[in-house]
């Protein structure tokens, strides 16, 4: 089992390699885009799928990261510095964020983040000395490392490419930790948690903090990438897209978010011969999958691995349940 | 206060109501280290909120509560649990998505290293041997590596007491351990909690309707009836006390 998820793995990173040499530019440009929202999920994904807390506010983050990278990069400073920076302010308003969760849950957390949400949008849109209110920003050149330029969309995808896996392979340290048992722990009996020693306070703190560096991360990039950026890509809508990205890919699954951000960003495209049949299509996608498999493609995959087992020999399925 | 270090626990005149019920009134005891407590009483006489209140999952509306001589109200259920307090619930609370393994070690976790170190630590906190001890120890071993949410109830029952052991707690709460074991196990778990109390001179305080459970396990036994304590003395004592056969059959 173990040897095939690596093997699985080097041939997916492979051809995530030699795929940009086969894609026209756009192409190339919606990859990029998937592994930006690949990132802000699999943040969101922490927060919501391993420790239980509703989130509707992953769009912020991702707003905060690009508007203080777009910022400092119009100001000179080196795109890291904004990278580091985005990451930082977003740890700690994410912490802030964090402290409702301590009285709320759920659907009233979604609230309480929601409106976080609503007023970090209208603080870009109304601060137009700072942010450009609805004008946006842009003119920010894209960032160069050793001498490459990423001004190329390959260069551009391939940067992307590197601090996705970097961050992902950080993300799956911490959920084999210790700290990802813990965030498990409050997210399925927090009561029980704190009976046996987990400092549910920190660790929920710790899950919208993470969650939220993850975001602004992907801001971060988000920024560079599209070049050009407003109010509008952070509004709750975009929130809601993350929200199901981690739903449909499969919450609480570690690619779970990457499977889901892949579906939505490329559904509209493969879609795009059914011209206004788009959006129908989809939903209806979305209402099928979550009926009948509620832990989203990553948990339809597992059902159907087991069933397969199950059926030639007949005594292996219990194995892993 | 100057309490007596032979007390591993000391409840000082705890009293909680819930609007206007007096849930818990006035309550008092020690319990000796090595003793095993039983509270007993009929169904709402407050032994589980005394519990709560005990183990900081509710705080007392008066009175303080010691452990080990240190003063341990309002303290929360994480910091009491790092003093050596394990504790199970009435209800089954088991971490069904992991398995018995995982539940076993996420109970141990929170003592190994600091908060930072057991990010950059192994994965298991070095704790995968002792799991193996506790498990053992509960005759689960054929069910480590199962979910939790797929083990029968009883096994579950007796997951969720070994949880609380696996930290080597000095003092163990017990609420309803037997509740819905079968009988085979049910010996089983008294004879896991006697070596327990032999072995590793844990202290227990159990929380039990099982009457021939309590009796035989424990050394000493409190009656709880309307949130007052109405009686206390050895099993034999208990069995015969008229105030305890009227407060558990009415008038």
């Amino acid at each position: 089992m173990r040897l095939i998820t690596i093997i699985a793995s080097l041939a997916v990173l492979a051809l995530l390699v030699v795929l940009p040499f086969n894609l026209k530019n756009y192409g190339i440009y919606i990859l990029s885009l998937w592994m930006v929202y690949s990132i802000a999920a699999m943040g969101l994904n922490l927060t919501l799928g391993y420790a239980g807390q509703v989130s509707l506010a992953q769009a912020a983050f991702l707003g905060i990261g690009a508007y203080t990278t777009a910022l400092l990069m119009k100001a000179g400073y080196p795109f890291l510095f904004g990278f580091g920076l985005s990451a930082g302010i977003c740890f700690c308003v994410g912490l802030i964020l964090g402290y409702p969760a301590l009285r709320v849950q759920h659907h009233f957390l979604a609230f309480v983040t929601l409106g976080f949400n609503a007023l970090v949008w209208l603080v870009f849109r109304n601060e137009e000395w700072l942010t450009g209110g609805t004008y946006g920003l842009m003119g920010f050149p894209r960032p160069s490392f050793f001498g490459i330029d990423t001004t190329n969309q390959v260069a551009f995808y391939f940067f992307s490419l590197t601090i996705f896996v970097l961050l992902a392979v950080i993300l799956w340290w911490i959920v084999r930790s210790p700290w990802g048992r813990a965030f498990q722990a409050l997210r399925e009996n927090p009561i029980r948690a704190n009976s046996l020693g987990v400092d549910i306070r920190r660790m929920t703190l710790l899950a919208f903090a993470i969650g939220a560096a993850y975001g602004g991360m992907a801001g971060s990039l988000f920024a560079p990438l599209v070049e050009f950026i407003d109010p509008q890509s952070f509004q709750l809508n975009t929130s809601l897209m993350l929200l199901l990205m981690v739903i449909v890919g499969g919450s609480g699954r570690f690619l779970g978010p990457v499977i889901g951000a892949l579906l939505v960003v490329l559904l509209p495209e493969w879609l795009r011969f059914t011209e206004g049949m788009y959006l129908i299509i989809y939903a209806s996608l979305v209402m099928v999958l979550l009926a009948f498999c509620p832990s989203g493609l990553i948990g339809l995959y597992e059902r159907s691995v087991a069933a397969l087992r199950a059926r030639p020999s007949g005594s292996r399925g219990s194995e892993k349940p | 206060m100057n309490r007596s270090n032979e007390n591993v626990l000391s409840v000082c005149g705890i009293s909680k109501s819930f609007g206007g019920i007096r849930a818990v009134d006035d309550v008092s005891f020690d319990v000796q280290r090595g003793e095993i407590l039983g509270l007993i009483g009929p169904n709402g006489s407050g032994k589980s909120t005394l519990f709560d209140c005990v183990l900081g999952q509710l705080f007392p509306d008066s009175g303080e509560v010691f452990v080990n001589g240190n003063i341990v109200t309002r303290k929360r259920p994480c910091d009491l649990n790092k003093l050596g307090v394990g504790r199970t619930f009435q209800m089954l609370q088991v971490f069904s998505e992991m398995t018995v393994l995982e539940n076993i070690i996420l109970a141990g976790q929170e003592h190994r290293g600091t908060l930072v170190s057991r990010l950059f630590g192994q994965s298991d906190a070095g704790l995968t041997e002792q799991a193996d001890e506790i498990i053992a120890f509960f005759r689960l071993t054929h069910l480590r590596d199962h979910r939790a949410g797929s083990l029968s109830y009883g096994q579950q029952k007796l997951l969720d007491t070994a949880m609380a052991f696996m930290a080597g707690p000095r003092l163990v709460m017990l609420d309803e351990p037997a509740g819905g074991v079968n009988l085979t196990m049910l010996e089983s778990l008294k004879e896991r909690l006697i070596a327990f109390n032999e072995e590793r001179a844990a202290t227990f305080v159990v929380i039990e309707h099982n009457m021939e459970f309590v009796m035989s396990l424990c050394t000493r036994i409190l009656v709880l009836a309307n949130g007052a304590i109405i009686a206390e003395g050895t099993p034999e004592e208990i069995r015969n006390d008229p105030v305890v056969i009227e407060a558990y059959l009415g008038e």
